[in-house]
């Protein structure tokens, strides 16, 4: 059974279809990059996934042991973040939260694993810098940590690499390729840049024109007369 | 409150360490003064930590807006003699609490317009009322020591202090029972409600917290000045201190000292409670932006 599975659902707004018709699986393991134009449906998409928004029709259900609150997120970066007074430890430790249930302190096994995934992801020597006066890249490392806290099976990625130099860039997909290879956690990723998509992922959905223009394995993808199009160009971004 | 005779200016130079300590002895002896101080302390903690998730979330103007909502419902209520004006104040003022924080994001009116509305509107209104159905023939002195909070707190009654004390109390122990997740719904709202903190419910309490705060508030520094007891201490502790905790223990004892220093300035010299103790607050904010300003050079 997949971890997740999204049943002909269609996204929207106010009345008005983003993208209609989409049907895909995420099964353990997996790498799956969402590609598609801005205003394609990509962060409605992941909205509907974790329950901030519900879908105009369809349904989206997970299976295999993973609750809706397990999944990992990663979002992309707020306005209020920028000026938070907040150590990395505090943030690391907030996605422990949903282990908490009705204890309003977070017990020793949940900040153990807090220091676990700061361990994992090269931040533990940070653990008491302030978030905010960190670099892009070591922020994103926090907020991914944070999002394994939360999850140990599925872990969901809005543009992880946005605004980031191509050093750091690299380092970013190398550590999400570690973590879903050796950690065997599952990935959905959302991602402008479809060079790194092929070169990464194991599956594609391809969004676009309000509905699904692909999904499947990327070597089908590679194949595909859109994937030649698209990958064709050699690392351009959509 | 004036102390003895003369004006501030004249009373400043002569006081000596000795005489503060002998005129405040005299005052401590009055029940009242010390009603003062034990509200005007609850008040500043609980406001302090209130702040920092206010300051953070972009709702600074929330406590000025609530505040001008407490001051219209106190004209109603006394406009309708009602004997105790507290039961019409707090309700009014907690559903607009909820109102304002809840249309925050995705309304047709947005969240500041929507604050600087009800602001002026029942600031308005409950000027209206005054004048209509004046209770006493100096409309204009009720209506500043409702704005400035010059006198009230002094005329607290037993009853009063414990309603307060109570209800700060209160508000202590849910801050602290919610603590982790008043700081997860507040760095990052929707990180918070994907893995199942219901951070609309957590919303709503902070909402309600607030009007609480602001209501008490009122009798210390009145209705307009409120919004510093709410703002300065976060921002103050925000300048120096840079983790969640830091800032939240930091804010409360800045806070904390400040109101008590400024009430004791204003009964010692005679000067208005409100203003005094905001002063007391800008001048720790100053401190702390010198202090902040030499943390960050060292870094």
């Amino acid at each position: 059974m997949p971890q997740l599975s999204c049943q002909d659902i269609t996204l929207g707004y106010e009345g008005k279809i983003v993208v209609a018709n989409l049907s895909f699986t995420v099964s353990a393991g997996d790498y799956l990059c969402v590609v598609g134009e801005n205003g394609s449906g990509k962060t409605t998409l992941m909205q509907s996934i974790l329950r901030l928004k519900a879908p105009m029709s369809g349904q989206v259900v997970t299976g295999d042991g993973l609750k809706p609150e397990e999944i990992g997120y990663l979002p992309q970066q707020t306005e209020v973040q920028k000026d938070f007074p907040a150590s990395v430890r505090e943030v690391v430790r907030s996605g422990c939260l949903n282990g908490c249930g009705m204890r309003p302190y977070y017990n020793r096994a949940q900040k153990d694993m807090a220091d676990e995934n700061m361990e994992k992801l090269g931040i533990r020597d940070l653990a008491k810098r302030c978030y905010r006066e960190l670099s892009g890249g070591q922020q994103q490392r926090v907020l991914l940590a944070r999002a394994l806290c939360a999850t140990r099976k599925l872990l969901l990625l809005d543009e992880p690499v946005a605004g980031l130099d191509p050093k750091v860039t690299k380092e970013m997909y190398d550590i999400i390729a570690m973590l879903n290879q050796s950690s065997g956690i599952t990935v959905m990723m959302i991602s402008h840049d479809i060079a790194a998509a092929v070169k990464y992922a194991s599956h594609i959905l391809h969004i676009g024109n309000q509905q699904q223009l692909f999904y499947g394995i990327t070597e089908q993808y590679l194949q595909s007369e859109l994937g030649k199009i698209y990958a064709g160009w050699g690392g351009a971004k959509v | 409150m004036t102390a003895g005779t003369g004006t501030f200016w004249e009373n400043l130079p002569n006081l000596s360490i000795a005489d503060i300590m002998n005129k405040l002895a005299e005052y401590f002896e009055f029940v009242n003064v010390r009603y003062a101080l034990v509200v005007g302390i609850f008040i500043a903690f609980c406001s302090a930590l209130l702040g920092v998730t206010l300051v953070l979330k972009r709702f600074s103007f929330i406590g000025d807006g609530l505040s001008h909502v407490a001051f219209g419902a106190t004209a109603v209520a006394t406009a309708v003699k009602l004997t105790n004006e507290f039961w019409l104040v707090l309700p009014v003022t907690v559903i607009c609490a909820v109102l304002l924080l809840r249309t925050g994001q995705n309304s047709k009116i947005k969240g500041d317009a929507a604050t600087a509305m009800i602001s002026v509107g029942t600031l308005a209104i409950g000027y209206l009322v005054m004048n209509i159905s004046p209770q006493s023939t100096n409309v204009a002195g009720d209506v500043c020591s409702t704005l400035f909070g010059s006198l009230s707190i002094l005329t607290l009654t037993s009853n009063e202090v414990w309603l307060c004390v109570i209800l700060s109390i209160a508000v202590i122990v849910i801050f602290f029972i919610l603590y982790h997740k008043i700081f997860a719904v507040t760095f990052d709202e929707n990180f918070a409600t994907a893995t199942g903190t219901n951070a609309k419910r957590y919303n709503l309490v902070v909402a309600v917290i607030i009007a609480i705060i602001v209501v008490l508030g009122m009798n210390m520094v009145g209705s307009l000045l409120i919004s510093a007891l709410v703002i300065f201490p976060a921002l103050s502790a925000m300048r120096v201190f840079r983790s969640f905790k830091a800032v939240i223990f930091c804010s409360a004892a800045v806070s904390v000292i400040s109101a008590t220093a400024g009430m004791l300035i204003a009964i010692l010299v005679g000067t208005p409670v409100g203003p005094t103790i905001v002063a007391v607050y800008i001048f720790g904010f100053a401190i702390f932006s010198v202090i902040g300003f030499f943390v960050g050079l060292r870094r």
